[in-house]
């Protein structure tokens, strides 16, 4: 009996020593894909999924919209706003704020800007109609509706 | 070390955003003219779409509730090139007429608006030989590789022609 006692004993230990090297490699991937956020986000962002979607390759040629319901509503009320930076605009203000953005780039790209709309899910569309009339007028008429991907039904 | 490098993992997590910059491309038209000419569109190379304020779907003046079938509907109504009166005599003059309400919400918006782009994405890949997804890929990098022949391709004799009009004013 004693012969397969011995056997059981088995050690229990994690090798811990690559542990550093694992948690190096977490730190890389976080550190390259990691984009700090320069504004806080007051408005609700639900944002719609669907398939077929597009990736914008120029991010220095982006600039964002964000569109929803105030996140403090007894502050601002439950109409949906629209955020661009970091204050509420109104749809008059948008060609204003696509001349400044233009500004910000060089003059040869300045007619590709893209204008990315983050718009919430409950949003209605006669607020982002308006946006896009402004947008038209202001001649940024390349946009994005931001959309999450969903996972395509094969039929 | 170890230490040095978990205290810094955890504040790469906790501030991390992984950057969404994708979704639906469009490109608006250009603005109102002062004085707009009237362009005689055939009713016949028009397909209609609406949503109403309660985002109730109507296509071609018919309720639909169920909208599996509408991808095909307009992959067919594009590709008829005249074989069938009522619809588009050939894909150059086929156009697609988006119309929302204002009270309709933005995620039922987007829904159709997926089903749309869509029908026209299948028929570029198809038209191009390659899947859906790669032509996407190439029409979002045209700059490289063969991508941009892909992209050309596939577009040929078929421009996307998606009328998104003056929301209605009935809901807000």
């Amino acid at each position: 009996m004693s012969k397969f006692k011995k056997k059981t004993v088995v050690k229990q230990d994690i090798p811990t020593s690559s542990m550093p090297d694992v948690v190096f490699m977490l730190l890389f991937f976080f550190m390259v894909t990691t984009e700090l956020r320069e504004t806080a986000i007051d408005v609700q962002q639900r944002i719609p999924e669907a398939t077929q979607l597009r990736k914008l390759q120029r991010k220095s040629l982006v600039t964002n919209l964000y569109i929803g319901e105030p996140k403090k509503t007894e502050q601002f009320g439950k109409e949906a706003k629209i955020q661009a930076d970091d204050v509420f605009i109104e749809p008059k203000d948008i060609i204003l704020w696509v001349n400044r953005q233009k500004d910000l780039l060089a003059e040869a790209e300045r007619d590709q800007l893209t204008v990315a709309l983050k718009v919430d899910n409950e949003a209605k569309r006669g607020i982002i109609a308006d946006v896009e009339s402004e947008l038209r007028k202001a001649n940024a008429r390349k946009i994005l509706y931001n959309t999450m991907a969903k996972k395509e039904v094969v039929r | 070390m170890a230490d040095i490098a978990f205290l810094m993992l955890i504040f790469f997590l906790v501030t991390t955003t992984i950057a969404n910059d994708r979704g639906l491309s469009m490109q608006l038209p250009p603005p109102p003219e002062a004085n707009p000419q009237d362009v005689k569109i055939q009713e016949h190379n028009m397909f209609k779409i609406q949503l109403n304020s309660s985002d109730a779907l109507l296509v071609e003046g018919n309720p639909m509730s169920d909208v599996t079938g509408l991808k095909d509907d307009i992959k067919k109504f594009i590709l008829n090139r005249g074989n069938d009166p009522t619809m588009s005599d050939s894909p150059e003059k086929a156009i697609i007429s988006y119309k929302t309400d204002r009270g309709t919400t933005h995620k039922r918006f987007i829904e159709i608006l997926d089903i749309i782009q869509g029908a026209y994405y299948d028929i570029y890949a198809e038209q191009a030989g390659v899947t859906n997804q790669k032509f996407r890929e190439a029409a979002s990098l045209l700059s490289e590789g063969d991508n941009r022949q892909i992209y050309d391709k596939g577009r040929a004799g078929i421009p996307m022609q998606v009328s998104i009009a003056e929301p209605t004013k009935v809901g807000n």
